[in-house]
């Protein structure tokens, strides 16, 4: 029980630390870029007087110092408040809540047809020329760009067949094309460390026991091998996340969906700093979330990772 | 190695000899001029004059393919050599430092190293702003925690073996010792990574570009192309596709090459 | 009545013969021991009556009766009817044997799902009446316990009550306590003993002749896949026809050394050495001496200690408490101490040849360039060696020839004191005896003083003069090494000596 106290004391202290690191980050690089935030705010091409630079100065608090500055910020963030986004003059958290919605569908959705591919490809493709084509598959989608496979996609299924809608939100049909072309680098990737850890658990000695105890393979690979290949994919689970992150801002922007992609592609290009601050938090809370639940996974699906009992002689 | 590898392999380098050819002399591959606009010729199909068709403002698409192949795939490619020489140094300097210096770098490369590159290429773009020269340091950033981590554990074991230890008893000094047997499998694990690694690099450029966030039109670059294709993908398909397509093989040679040499150098040491 | 018979069974792998014409029976209540050395197609015939041969491997043989089944031309479907039911295997090391992340119950009750049609109540009662036919000491704990929380022996034990839980006529042993501690061994064997007499026809394989002659009743002896001498254990071994087989007897057994000579003053002395890892004691309280001339053996099963202990004395560790004293020499220069590694292929840099491993011990032990080549050729020639073997990579050398080049290495910087940290623990039999023959002529050209690790106490009896027993880190006894064979005076050693013969 202590144990098991002590690793959550670590995890909660890990995840303060990795998101207060993230905050500083945040917070520094924009302090430490060259050029100063109110002129790159208003654009190259604003006629605005000094006076009135100021004025924005202090309204946006940036005349204090800095060791303030961070103080407050840091205050402010444990309250919530991300700040206010320079050019749509609302919360940045209202900003990115209101996209959030329709990115996460997006993105749930991508993840359950991934694993699902992913798991039918492992446990049913069997045979050295089928696993050949399923690797050689997976090796093409893997190094497509995204957007890429997202443009055929919508050339062949929505252009040129027409069994999709080409853009639009109102039909829930529009999601399926945007959500598999995010799932599919997602499955591919899966799929292979799945194949892997399966392949691999498959040559180790416990494999000749399980078959020599009259097993076949389907057994094999349902009972033993495949929480073998599971335990490495689960590793992946931060990374796989991660990706369907990137790719929704690539995949949203070749579908013309709503969500958080649009507001990222927007604050960069507008250099919304607050936004884009807040949105590099949002990532990390995710992120640190995320490594939290596979931290907690791990030993239920692993015994060896367990701080249990003593090797008794 | 089977005869199908084998065939693979030699495809892939055969690729790769390609766009190279394409990214280092791309006048005498495509005569054409990339930049030169003809209105009167815009949206042509494929065809024997322009073997890619042309693109909205009349340009040849096969021309500027060629001529961005440079930029497109020599970005990734420089990103990945700075990303390897930095991951080194910092690696195997973490590999033989105290514990507690090595534990804190690793910790933040883990937290770097848990995003895939483009996430954080896109979020180190967001910070400088948009740019080709930019995305080339966010590219290069976004590779090294990778290396980083193999350098360190690769430091780590060598360190370790029992063969640098054994070295040590017999008297060979300590550094010699390290730059004699550690330095060199590492250098070599890393080099085998970087050809792997090479095509998530141009991945992330392509991304990027097609994000709006590299170079500017009427620069010739892959990922910008397929982003300007977007809007008549369903009338002038080419203008999108062939630069997918380069990307695509391209990836995959480098990845066919960079898996063949792995496997080979762990053959060699098992 | 026989349960397995086995006709002309010969394998094949690309083009390769690697088993020709083995014939066999073995009866109900019968162990039958196939012996040999790695290489000698022992366990490609295990698998053979398993149908678990490698994918590439053409198997043929006139007869293959299993449990009164003609399984020659089986089919998969049909091998794993067979499998499991009529036929069990226990394979060595059941650390990577048993599946490590299923708990031991459900290993053992997996040929009982599928095989027999039983509730879930009626399978666990099963199962621990297996774990108690296999003395498993608190079954119902254990049941629900993985493999890496049980010790070795006991974890072989589980993997045994597994292989059995189908009630197969016929078990085939392949190398079962391989992996263990000399006295857990002796347990386990006793275990397939009882085994055997309770009815169940055992084949056991191994390269160990000491383990065979506890449980065996009738040996075949292997060697290049093909059967050169069988008969009941007695014939064996009171009148073995062939040499190899008599070498393969007399590796299995060694006389303690009587002779003790050449011994001259204190080289170096501990003095309450003891070291830790964080926390953990591995070496307590060491107190002994070393003697210009002397073969110190150092015996211990894994986690006694000894290798703490052998690598303080070369200074690779240092002690945290007592006193490590080195005495100085007539001519007034350090004692050079040399260290031969346990794993010979790991001790070498993969990518260098044998000659420039060598040639950079020479050059850390000072020797001027030029010497160097005429040195090496001497070195290798000295452990036996054909030169051109030195122009190769580690990985190409057979084991018996790594371990000569590692004896090579660590002569190479002169030293005084030869630390051998189990030299020949991964070695066959007859290779065996002769890197021990030649460890005895180099130390009586070189006069040198050698300490000799090892968890096999026949083996540090026949070359050693005094010898340390430890146990959990302590030195528990002591002396001359025919004094403490004839009367051992712990009981741990006692229990060592009992095991081993």
């Amino acid at each position: 029980m202590r144990a098991t106290l002590t690793r959550i004391a670590g995890l909660a202290a890990s995840v303060i630390i990795v998101l207060w690191g993230a905050a500083t980050l945040a917070f520094l690089a924009f302090r430490v870029l060259p050029g100063d935030p109110v002129s790159v705010m208003l654009g190259p091409q604003a006629q605005v007087s000094e006076a009135v630079k100021d004025g924005i100065r202090v309204d946006l608090g940036l005349d204090r110092p800095p060791l303030e500055q961070y103080l407050s910020y840091l205050g402010q963030l444990m309250q919530g408040n991300l700040g206010e986004s320079y050019q749509l003059r609302m919360p940045v958290a209202e900003v990115i809540g209101r996209q959030l919605g329709s990115t996460l569908q997006l993105t749930a959705l991508a993840m359950a047809i991934a694993v699902m591919l992913a798991l039918t490809v492992a446990l049913f493709v069997r045979g050295r020329v089928a696993r050949g084509v399923t690797a050689g598959i997976e090796l093409i989608v893997l190094s497509s760009p995204v957007f890429w496979i997202g443009l055929i996609l919508l050339s062949v299924f929505a252009f040129g067949l027409g069994w999709f809608p080409v853009a639009g939100t109102r039909n829930p049909a529009t999601i399926v094309l945007p959500a598999v072309t995010l799932a599919l680098p997602v499955a591919a990737l899966l799929g292979q460390v799945l194949r892997d850890g399966i392949e691999a658990a498959e040559r180790q000695p416990f494999a000749t026991t399980v078959r020599a105890r009259g097993a076949g393979q389907v057994r094999l690979t349902a009972h033993h091998t495949l929480r073998h290949g599971a335990a490495g994919a689960l590793t992946l689970t931060a990374y796989l996340v991660g990706s369907l992150l990137g790719g929704a801002v690539l995949v949203e922007t070749v579908f013309a969906r709503p969500g958080i992609g649009r507001v990222t592609l927007s604050a960069i290009t507008d250099r919304d700093l607050p936004v884009i601050s807040g949105i590099i938090l949002f990532s990390a809370l995710v992120f640190v979330v995320i490594n939290v639940i596979v931290e907690l996974l791990h030993p239920v699906l692993d015994p060896r990772q367990r701080r249990s009992r003593e090797v008794r002689r | 190695m089977s005869a199908s590898r084998r065939m693979l392999m030699a495809a892939a380098l055969l690729v790769l000899a390609v766009i190279a050819a394409m990214a280092l002399f791309p006048q005498l591959i495509a005569t054409a001029d990339p930049l030169r606009t003809d209105v009167r010729s815009a949206l042509e199909a494929p065809s024997a004059a322009h073997l890619f068709g042309t693109d909205q403002s009349g340009r040849d698409v096969f021309s500027r393919v060629v001529h961005g192949a440079g930029r497109s795939v020599g970005i990734g490619v420089l990103a990945t050599a700075l990303a390897v020489v930095v991951g080194l140094i910092v690696g195997a300097l973490a590999g033989v430092a105290p514990r507690p210096i090595d534990g804190a770098t690793m910790r933040i490369n883990d937290v770097l190293m848990a995003f895939p590159e483009f996430l954080v290429a896109l979020v180190v773009v967001a910070i400088l702003g948009p740019g080709a020269i930019n995305v080339a340091i966010a590219v290069t950033i976004a590779a090294i925690p990778v290396y980083v981590r193999l350098a360190r554990v690769q430091t780590r074991t060598l360190v370790l073996t029992e063969h640098v230890e054994a070295a040590r008893i017999l008297g060979v000094p300590r550094v010699q010792a390290f730059t004699r047997h550690v330095v060199p499998g590492v250098l070599g694990s890393l080099s085998v990574l970087a050809t792997i690694g090479i095509g998530s690099s141009i991945l992330a450029v392509a991304g990027l570009s097609f994000l709006g966030l590299g170079p500017v039109e009427p620069v010739p670059e892959w990922g910008l192309m397929l982003s300007g294709g977007r809007n008549v993908l369903g009338t002038a398909w080419w203008i999108s596709v062939f630069p997918g397509i380069a990307i695509t093989l391209t990836v995959i040679s480098a990845t066919i090459v960079g898996r063949n040499l792995r496997a080979q150098a762990e053959g060699h040491l098992s | 009545m026989s349960v397995l018979t086995v006709q002309d069974l010969s394998i094949s792998i690309d083009g390769r013969l690697l088993v020709d014409g083995v014939s066999f029976e073995v009866a109900l209540g019968e162990c039958v021991a196939i012996v040999g050395e790695s290489g000698a197609g022992k366990s490609l015939t295990a698998a053979a009556m398993l149908g678990l041969t490698p994918a590439g491997a053409r198997v043929s043989s006139s007869a293959l009766i299993i449990d009164g089944v003609e399984a020659r031309r089986f089919s998969q479907s049909q091998w794993r009817r067979v499998r499991g039911n009529r036929i069990g295997l226990v394979a060595q090391d059941a650390l990577v044997s048993l599946d490590p992340l299923r708990r031991i119950g459900a290993e053992i009750a997996e040929p009982l799902v599928i095989h027999r049609d039983l509730s879930r109540a009626e399978r666990r009662e099963r199962t621990l009446e297996l774990l108690e036919s296999v003395a498993m000491p608190g079954p119902s704990t254990r049941m629900t316990q993985y493999p890496h929380e049980l010790s070795g022996g006991l974890r072989q034990r589980a993997l045994i009550a597994s292989a059995l839980a189908g009630e197969p006529s016929v078990l085939i042993a392949d190398e079962p306590t391989t992996a263990l501690d000399t006295t857990v061994q002796a347990h386990v064997l006793a275990l397939l003993r009882e085994i055997a007499d309770a009815g169940t026809a055992v084949v056991f394989i191994s390269h160990d002749f000491a383990a065979v002659r506890r449980v065996a009743d009738r040996v075949l002896v292997m060697r290049a896949g093909r059967v050169i001498e069988h008969g009941t254990m007695a014939e064996i071994l009171d009148a073995p026809n062939e040499t190899y087989t008599r070498e393969l007897i007399a590796a299995s057994t060694h006389a303690p050394r009587e002779d003790r000579f050449g011994l001259g003053d204190a080289v170096l002395t501990g003095i309450g050495v003891s070291k830790a890892f964080a926390g953990v004691p591995a070496v307590t309280d060491a107190s002994f001496t070393l003697v210009s001339g002397q073969t110190l053996g150092i015996v211990g099963e894994s986690g006694s200690g000894k290798t703490t202990l052998a690598r303080m004395i070369v200074g690779v560790e240092k002690p945290d408490a007592g006193d490590l004293r080195w005495h100085a020499t007539d001519h007034g220069r350090q004692h050079r101490v040399q260290l031969v590694h346990q794993n010979p292929l790991g001790a070498f840099d993969p990518r260098w040849t044998i000659a420039r491993s060598l040639r950079e011990a020479l050059a850390a032990g000072g020797v001027p360039r030029a010497h160097r080549a005429a040195r090496v050729a001497a070195l290798m020639k000295e452990v036996e060696l054909t030169p051109e073997l030195a122009r190769r990579r580690p990985a190409q050398l057979s084991g018996g020839q790594r371990q000569r080049a590692a004896i090579a290495r660590a002569l190479a910087a002169d030293p005084d004191v030869l630390v051998l940290d189990e030299p020949v623990s991964a070695l066959d039999p007859s290779v065996r005896e002769k890197v021990l023959r030649l460890l005895g002529r180099l130390q009586r050209g070189r006069g040198l003083t050698m300490i000799f690790v090892s968890h096999d106490l026949g083996v540090v009896a026949a070359v050693s003069d005094d010898v340390l027993v430890m146990k959990d880190g302590v030195i528990v006894e002591q002396g001359p090494v025919a004094s403490v064979f004839a009367a051992p005076q712990h009981p741990f050693t006692q229990e060592l000596l009992a095991a081993g013969h």
